[in-house]
């Protein structure tokens, strides 16, 4: 990856002085940003490979993951694939990915078998349903950060509008997201072709 | 719990589409999860999903662990891989090759748009989400306030949720929510 990249500027060669990860330093560092990662993973891994180990610079992080933001699937899943990719090929992959999901999995595992002896019992009902409700809350907080940009600019009513029609049809009416998204996006994708 | 060769096979294709739909990340698959896991095919009620919300919530890592555990749920532990595996296989796959070929991509025209026009139906997603969960079972007024809370809360401060999580689990045992 690194080889095709264009001209390297100042910032990136300061980010080629770090030596490039190990598989288990790959490994390591995939499992640390998903240990540590409560209601969502995106601070720690730039913490991680921007601020504590330097094997990418600001720019390219933020390229990188605006790249993993536009595939499919989850955005911090892509970007461990493309990471590990960069650095040790297709293990690298591998171990990154390994290391994302493995000690979370393992983990969820445990919680769910406790969940299935003591779901019922009240006062874990309660503290689910407690949880569950932040949760809920956190996520709106979250809509409206990623919002606050589309709804300043004045400039277009189209985004707005393609947010509200997506959020109904599949919040309000409940809707497939297949027959959903297959309208919706090529609408969306077209309107901002068009305002580009 | 139902591990035989039928259920694992639905449980690998229902998630390996589901993950071809799911731009930006793993919550704006959470609706769709709902209809077909709940609706569809029963595998889990209402409140039993909620929970499985948040369990996913409480486990540190990716939001996209809650398909383990939907998998879990369903086949046990070979269901909990299963949909992990149909989740990530697809996408990392086409992430990797993307990766690959990102260099080429950059400034085109068509790049800009599709990540353009791909932010608004991530957060109309991301909302629908959020709605899924709070209208599920066991929501009375007092949690819509826990709820309504967090929003205010992780809205206008940078605090770890957790603190909140924590807050809201408290009030939850206590039996105020």
């Amino acid at each position: 990856m690194n080889d095709s990249s264009p001209v390297p500027r100042a910032a990136e060669r300061l980010a080629v002085a770090a030596p490039p990860p190990s598989l288990l330093e790959l490994f390591i560092a995939f499992a640390t940003i998903a240990l540590c990662g409560f209601g969502g993973v995106l601070a720690w891994s730039r913490r991680m490979m921007v601020e504590e180990r330097g094997w990418m610079t600001p720019e390219q992080f933020n390229e990188t993951y605006a790249l993993c933001s536009m595939l499919p699937g989850g955005n911090i899943l892509n970007f461990s694939v493309i990471f590990g990719s960069r650095f040790r090929g297709v293990p690298g992959a591998l171990v990154a990915i390994a290391g994302l999901l493995g000690p979370p999995m393992l983990l969820i595992m445990i919680i769910g078998t406790i969940y299935a002896h003591y779901g019922d019992a009240p006062a874990l009902r309660r503290m689910l349903t407690g949880i569950a409700s932040a949760a809920a809350g956190l996520m709106m907080a979250t809509v409206a950060k990623m919002a606050r940009p589309l709804f300043a600019s004045r400039r277009s009513m189209a985004a707005p509008v393609v947010a509200i029609a997506t959020f109904a049809a599949i919040g309000i009416v409940h809707w497939p997201l297949p027959l959903v998204l297959a309208a919706i996006i090529p609408i969306s994708i077209g309107v901002a072709w068009v305002r580009l | 719990m139902r591990s035989d060769v039928g259920t694992l096979l639905t449980l690998a294709g229902f998630f390996a589409v589901l993950s071809l739909f799911s731009v930006g990340g793993g919550n704006s698959a959470v609706p769709e999860m709902h209809r077909y896991a709940v609706d569809v095919q029963h595998w889990l009620t209402d409140r039993q999903f909620a929970d499985t919300f948040a369990l996913a919530q409480l486990t540190p890592g990716p939001n996209l662990i809650i398909v383990a555990l939907v998998g879990f749920h369903v086949a046990g532990v070979l269901g909990a891989v299963v949909a992990m595996l149909a989740m990530c296989g697809p996408t990392g796959i086409a992430a990797y090759y993307v990766g690959r070929a990102s260099e080429r991509f950059k400034g085109k025209i068509w790049h800009t748009a599709v990540s353009r026009g791909l932010v608004p139906v991530t957060i109309g997603l991301t909302a629908a989400s959020a709605t899924v969960i709070a209208t599920s079972a066991d929501y009375g007024w007092t949690a819509a306030a826990v709820t309504a809370a967090t929003a205010i809360i992780c809205y206008f401060f940078r605090i770890n949720p957790i603190w909140v999580f924590a807050a809201a689990a408290a009030l939850g045992v206590a039996g105020i929510v």
